[in-house]
C-alpha cells in the first residue's frame, strides 16, 4: 500500500525525489498518517523561501480531534507549497500520495534520504504500531 | 478505539465530519451504553433526590425527564445528568461514565446519612445498553421500528415501548442539539437494536461527532466546562438550579445567584479552521482573562468555535478576546451559546 519510489520516516512522513538533477523533493504525510488523523480540516506549512531541517518541525496538521506536528523529512529550502490544500485539506485523506503532498523542497543534503525508511521496512514499522 | 472512563469507545466509525452532518441532516446512531444506568427507588426517593440534585424531583410528573446537576455542599458539580420519573417512587438516572462510581458512592453516602431504609440504588449499567438515535430523522425511523408512537413524545418524556420486537425504554433527550431519542435496552437486545436501526442508514458515530455535537449546541462537558470546583452559576446553567428549597450546594448557590460570580462560561468563535482546544489562553488587553474548556472546527458552522471561562467583567457577547492558539495569536468574539439551534419544525 505505500508506494516504493519514495522514502519514509517514523512520524509518518514521506518524501520523494523527484528531480535528481536539481535536487528537489516533494513531501508529504502517509496513509497510515491521515487515517490515525481523520477528517484533516487545517494545515499550517511553511512559506516558500523558508528552511526546513531534517526531522525538524516544519508545521501542523489539525484534524476535528487533534493537532499534531509535522516534520521535514530533508533539510533545505521550501520552493512550493501545495495551495490547494489551504481550501481543501481533505485532498490529503483522499490521496496522501499523490494530489495531496504538502512541500517542495530544495534539499541541502540529498543523503539525509538516504537513512529513511523504505516502504517495505515503512510497512513493517506500522505493522508493529498496531 | 480510545479509553474513556473506564470503556473502550470508537472515536468515529466513518469520518467524524461524515458523521456530524448525518446528525444534523439525517439520523446519526450512538452507542452510549458506557454512561451509568441507575434505578433508584424507595418510598423516600423522591425526598432524597430532591436532596441531591439541583432539579426538582417532587415537581416532575411521571413519564418525564429532567437535566440538572448533582453538586457538593460547596456548589460544586459531582456530575451533570438526566433523570426520568418511572413512578411515583422510581427514578432512573443517567450519570458521565467516568463519574458513575463516584455518583454512587456520593448518592449511598447521603443515603446512609439520610434517608436510611427509605431509599435504594440499583446500578444497572452493566446488564442494560444505552443507544442514542439522533437527528431530524430520527422520529420517522423509530415510528419504523416501533409502534409509530416515537413521533408523537414530547421532548423530556419516556416511553415503555417495543423497537424490533425488542423490549425498551425510549426517552425524547439526547447530547446533540437535535431532535432525538435515547433507548434503554437488555444488554442481549442491543445489537439486534443497533443493527436494526442501522439498516434504516442511521450512520454509526463516534465519540469525536459526539463531542463536536454537543460543542455546537453549547452543552457542556463534566471535566471541561464543569467540574467540583466549578458552580452552575458559573456555567450559565441557572436555569437546572432551582432556588426555592434547601439541598446538597443550595447555600453557596443561592448566594451566587444574588451576589454574582468572578468568572463565567462564555461561546467564543474565530475565523478559520484552526480551532482553540482545552486549556489555551484568553486574553483581552494584554492581559489573561480566561481560558479554554473545549474547542473545535464546527463543520455545522464552517468557523472554529470554543467555551471557556472568563472574567465576569468581559463575558459580554459582542467582547473581541485574543487566543493563545500555541504561540500564534488569533482574533475571536464572545458570542451567545448555544452556537447552533436545530431548525424549528412545525
Amino acid at each position: 500500500m505505500n508506494p516504493n519510489d519514495r522514502k519514509y520516516t517514523s512520524e509518518h512522513e514521506w518524501v520523494k525525489i523527484d528531480d535528481p538533477a536539481a535536487g528537489h523533493a516533494v513531501a508529504g504525510i502517509t496513509e497510515y498518517a491521515q487515517d490515525q488523523l481523520g477528517d484533516i480540516v487545517y494545515f499550517d506549512l511553511p512559506q516558500p523561501g523558508a528552511t526546513v531541517q531534517f526531522k525538524g518541525k516544519m508545521g501542523e496538521v489539525e484534524s476535528v480531534k487533534a493537532v499534531s506536528d509535522l516534520y521535514s523529512p530533508v533539510t533545505g529550502e521550501v520552493i512550493e507549497v501545495n495551495e490547494r490544500l489551504i481550501d481543501h485539506p481533505e485532498i490529503v485523506n483522499e490521496d496522501p500520495f499523490q494530489e495531496g503532498w504538502l512541500v517542495r523542497v530544495a534539499m541541502s543534503n540529498a543523503a539525509e534520504v538516504d537513512s529513511l525508511m523504505s516502504a517495505e521496512e515503512y510497512d513493517a514499522f506500522i505493522g508493529g504500531l498496531e | 478505539m480510545v479509553p474513556f472512563g473506564g470503556w473502550d469507545m470508537p472515536v468515529q466509525y466513518s469520518g467524524i465530519l461524515a458523521e456530524v452532518n448525518a446528525v444534523r441532516t439525517a439520523a446519526g446512531l450512538f452507542d452510549v451504553s458506557h454512561m451509568g444506568r441507575l434505578y433508584i427507588s424507595g418510598p423516600q426517593a423522591t425526598q432524597f433526590l430532591d436532596w441531591v440534585l439541583t432539579g426538582s424531583a417532587d415537581s416532575l410528573r411521571v413519564g418525564r425527564a429532567r437535566y440538572c446537576m448533582i453538586c457538593n455542599e460547596e456548589g460544586g458539580v459531582i456530575d451533570d445528568t438526566i433523570f426520568y420519573r418511572l413512578a411515583e417512587n422510581s427514578y432512573l438516572l443517567i450519570p458521565n461514565a467516568g463519574n458513575r462510581l463516584e455518583v454512587v458512592a456520593w448518592f449511598q453516602k447521603w443515603i446512609d446519612r439520610k434517608f436510611s431504609g427509605g431509599c435504594v440504588i440499583d446500578d444497572r449499567t452493566e446488564t442494560t445498553a444505552l443507544i442514542a438515535c439522533q437527528g431530524p430523522a430520527a422520529a420517522r425511523i423509530m415510528d419504523r421500528l416501533g409502534d409509530g408512537s416515537s413521533s408523537g413524545m414530547r421532548p423530556f418524556t419516556w416511553d415503555q415501548t417495543a423497537l424490533s420486537g425488542k423490549d425498551v425504554m425510549v426517552g425524547r433527550t439526547g447530547y446533540t442539539g437535535e431532535d432525538g431519542f435515547e433507548i434503554v435496552a437488555d444488554t442481549q437486545d442491543a445489537g439486534f437494536i443497533w443493527h436494526a436501526l442501522m439498516e434504516q442508514d442511521v450512520l454509526p458515530c463516534g465519540l469525536g461527532a459526539r463531542d463536536v455535537l454537543r460543542l455546537e449546541a453549547g452543552l457542556p462537558l463534566h471535566g471541561h466546562e464543569i467540574d467540583a470546583q466549578t458552580t452552575p452559576i458559573e456555567a450559565g446553567l441557572e436555569r437546572f438550579v432551582r432556588f426555592d428549597k434547601e439541598y446538597l450546594g443550595s447555600q453557596v448557590l443561592a448566594r451566587q445567584h444574588q451576589n454574582g460570580v468572578e468568572r463565567k462560561l462564555v461561546g467564543l468563535m474565530t475565523p478559520g479552521r484552526s480551532a482553540p482546544r482545552a486549556g489555551y489562553s484568553i486574553s483581552a488587553q494584554g492581559q489573561v482573562i480566561g481560558s479554554v474548556t473545549s474547542g473545535s472546527y464546527s463543520p455545522t458552522l464552517d468557523t472554529s468555535i470554543a467555551m471557556g471561562y472568563v472574567l465576569v467583567d468581559y463575558a459580554q457577547p459582542g467582547q473581541a478576546v485574543e487566543l493563545d492558539i500555541r504561540g500564534r495569536a488569533a482574533q475571536a468574539e464572545i458570542v451567545p451559546l448555544p452556537f447552533y439551534t436545530r431548525p424549528q419544525t412545525s
